[in-house]
């Protein structure tokens, strides 16, 4: 999600004593994750039971949740939430970038959509990984994170088209062609492989297990990251920001404890749960 | 003592003497009768066998119920009627079996042709219970009346018992919870199928023999004796012409509900029991219809709503998409789809409830899709996995590197 304006956003308060703090998200960013991962383990985990109906495991489920006709239920329920929440997040760009015209939405350091320099930092990063290479300075949005979000955007458009062209298949008739309502099912079912198969390990690890991070990044439930993490993260946002004198204008309070706890809970049981569903659609798919 | 006083006590003593001697010859009468006289009613029997506690010397019961013996089918038979060697009393500890083929010629012989011909462990008994208490079919007391003869066959027909010591199926309890057994147990249908309806009584066969009702290509026939209009239906089908050709492969009335435990079609059970069973001939089918929708939804337990092979093809008239009364005709498939989705178009039939993403030739553009698809998810999980592989090595790698510099958290 594009990044608000930091002059929009809260004045700076005073430093903690146990060193600064930096707001990366804000709350309105916080509460669309937890939408976003609430919803979509929702929908993977009422999604898998039908896709590999023929598995024990799926026939478990489904009973668990009180039969199939509850787990289609529960899919179409978390399915409208995501709807809207995607769709909100389409007004609010739509509103910033094009009625509001501000800028940086579409382009830069803080917009999602990628740039030469995220092809660069791709390569750089991989030569770094084989050590042909220093590592990549990033910048607010590294290339991967904007594949994430990119992913997602993508994969709500596809997933949800075919899955409602579904849901209503004698309405999309009227406009589709007879073989695109067979074709619907493979592309929301394959589709829907791949995000689920992606999130629950290449963006697990990327974001949330890699050593660098581990065992969560905190910064997307509490908003809020420390100085020290966000120098070594993101070197070129914290140097441009202090090279423009908006450094200050980004801090924030340190996250209460309560939150990093809560945060620790929610986050564990979403990973937990994340990687229960990749083992067994893994199994499904290799027996 | 005057004279005239002795007459009457004279008179006494005869008396007394003539009813004594009166006594005694009927007394020695009734012992003659008894030990040397013909038996002719049951009364003569009973008066020894009406005894409850009656045994032979095994111990066995060889008591008469003399009330319940009258009022059965045999009451106003003599009882050496049946047990022909006694003719006196006293007779021998030993007496012949009796032979209920002396009267009941038919049945016997029917009975010797039949899988329960070794008559040691079936005689007639065995069914139509106890020998002084047999009613007539019609009776409820009778062990063969309709609503009885389950349990009775089940006697030997069931887990227990000679079901095991034979190997034979146990099969009471699959009948008793069928559509047959809870329209019999329950309702007390008089016309519901019981064992003989289909099997037969004293002839049964085996299903291996082409005499028997319940021989492969007989089956239409024994259950259309009630379901007649769905013989006709099944008969002018694809199933009931192959059969009717000689296709021993073909399906009869048994390979889809089962001989038994037959089941109500509507019931969700049987609709998750159908498909597989189709799916046994037709396995091409069967394999692109686990692909779809209809599948995928169907096979979760709880829910039977979607799909299955008759909803689209019928049941028992199962006709080719070629013929213009089949339900799949493509003149009908609005009509036959729109029984579940409302508002079913001349595009949305076009849907393919067979498709194979697999099959280049038979489905195009869904191969093309799934290829495209495929290809996507392995891509891009191939490139991201690698890259997120080498990403935790080298970032692990610098981490120890640094820690040992600063003991620093992050690389």
């Amino acid at each position: 999600m594009p990044d608000l304006d930091p002059a929009a956003t809260q004045p700076p308060t005073q430093k903690p004593p146990a060193g600064r703090y930096f707001r990366r998200f804000t709350r309105e960013q916080r509460y669309m994750h937890a939408v976003l991962f609430t919803t979509f383990l929702g929908l993977a985990g009422t999604g898998l039971p039908i896709r590999f109906s023929e598995s024990i495991w799926a026939r478990g489920l489904a009973k668990a949740v009180g039969g199939f006709g509850a787990i289609l239920f529960f899919h179409k329920l978390f399915a409208v939430v995501l709807t809207i929440a995607f769709l909100l997040h389409l007004k609010e760009v739509f509103q910033r970038g094009l009625l509001h015209r501000e800028k940086g939405v579409f382009w830069g350091p803080n917009s999602m959509v990628g740039s030469p320099k995220d092809v660069k930092d791709l390569f750089a990063h991989l030569r770094w990984f084989v050590g042909l290479g220093p590592r990549p300075q990033f910048d607010r949005y590294a290339y991967w994170e904007k594949f994430d979000y990119w992913a997602v955007f993508w994969g709500m458009i596809v997933i949800g088209f075919s899955g409602y062209a579904m849901w209503f298949a004698p309405f999309f008739a009227h406009f589709l062609p007879g073989w695109a309502l067979n074709a619907v099912l493979v592309i929301h079912s394959e589709e829907g492989l791949l995000a689920i198969l992606f999130i629950f390990s290449i963006h697990f690890v990327n974001t949330h297990l890699r050593p660098d991070s581990f065992p969560m990044d905190m910064v997307v439930f509490t908003g809020v990251e420390s100085e020290e993490e966000f120098k070594l993260k993101r070197p070129l946002e914290y140097q441009r920001l202090a090279r423009e004198g908006k450094l200050e204008s980004r801090l924030g309070e340190a996250a209460p404890t309560w939150l990093i706890n809560f945060s620790r809970v929610v986050g564990t049981i979403a990973i937990v749960i994340g990687l229960t569903l990749l083992v067994l659609t893994l199994t499904a798919y290799f027996s | 003592m005057l004279p005239i006083a002795a007459a009457p006590r004279r008179a006494a003593r005869f008396a007394a003497r003539f009813a004594r001697k009166v006594c005694m010859a009927a007394a020695l009468l009734t012992l003659f009768a008894l030990a040397t006289g013909r038996l002719a009613a049951q009364t003569d029997c009973l008066a020894c066998h009406g005894d409850a506690g009656m045994t032979d010397s095994g111990g066995h019961s060889i008591s008469v119920d003399g009330k319940t013996f009258s009022s059965s089918i045999h009451g106003s038979l003599k009882c050496n009627d049946c047990h022909a060697d006694i003719k006196e009393y006293p007779h021998p500890d030993k007496v012949a079996k009796v032979e209920c083929k002396n009267c009941h010629a038919d049945e016997s012989s029917s009975l010797a042709g039949s899988v329960h011909a070794d008559a040691k462990e079936h005689p007639c008994t065995s069914c139509h219970g106890d020998a002084h208490s047999i009613f007539p079919k019609a009776d409820s007391r009778s062990k063969v009346y309709p609503l009885n003869v389950p349990a009775t066959c089940g006697q030997c027909h069931s887990n227990q018992g000679m079901g095991q010591k034979h190997g034979l199926p146990s099969i009471y309890p699959q009948y008793i919870d069928s559509i047959h057994g809870f329209a019999l147990s329950k309702e007390g249908l008089l016309v519901a199928a019981n064992c003989q309806s289909c099997h037969g009584s004293h002839h049964i066969l085996s299903h291996t023999d082409p005499q028997s009702p319940t021989y492969k290509t007989n089956i239409p026939k024994t259950c259309g004796s009630c379901h007649a209009k769905i013989n006709d239906d099944y008969m002018a089908g694809a199933h009931g012409k192959a059969v009717a050709k000689g296709n021993l492969k073909a399906p009869v009335c048994s390979d889809c509900h089962t001989a038994h435990a037959i089941l109500q079609p509507t019931e969700s059970a049987f609709r998750m029991q159908s498909t597989p069973i189709c799916g046994s001939c037709h396995k091409d089918k069967l394999s692109t219809y686990r692909d779809t929708f209809h599948s995928q939804l169907g096979s979760l337990g709880g829910y039977v709503e979607t799909a299955r092979c008759w909803d689209c093809h019928g049941a028992h008239e199962i006709l080719p998409a070629s013929d213009p009364r089949s339900p799949i005709n493509q003149a009908n498939l609005v009509a036959t789809c729109g029984k579940c989705h409302a508002g079913a178009n001349q595009r949305f039939v076009q849907y393919q409830p067979h498709a194979n993403a697999h099959d280049r030739k038979l489905s195009p553009a869904l191969f093309y899709v799934r290829l495209f698809m495929n290809l996507l998810l392995a891509g891009t999980l191939t490139f991201f996995v690698i890259h997120t592989i080498l990403w935790l090595i080298r970032a692990r790698y610098n981490q120890i590197k640094d820690k040992q510099k600063d003991g620093g958290k992050h690389a």
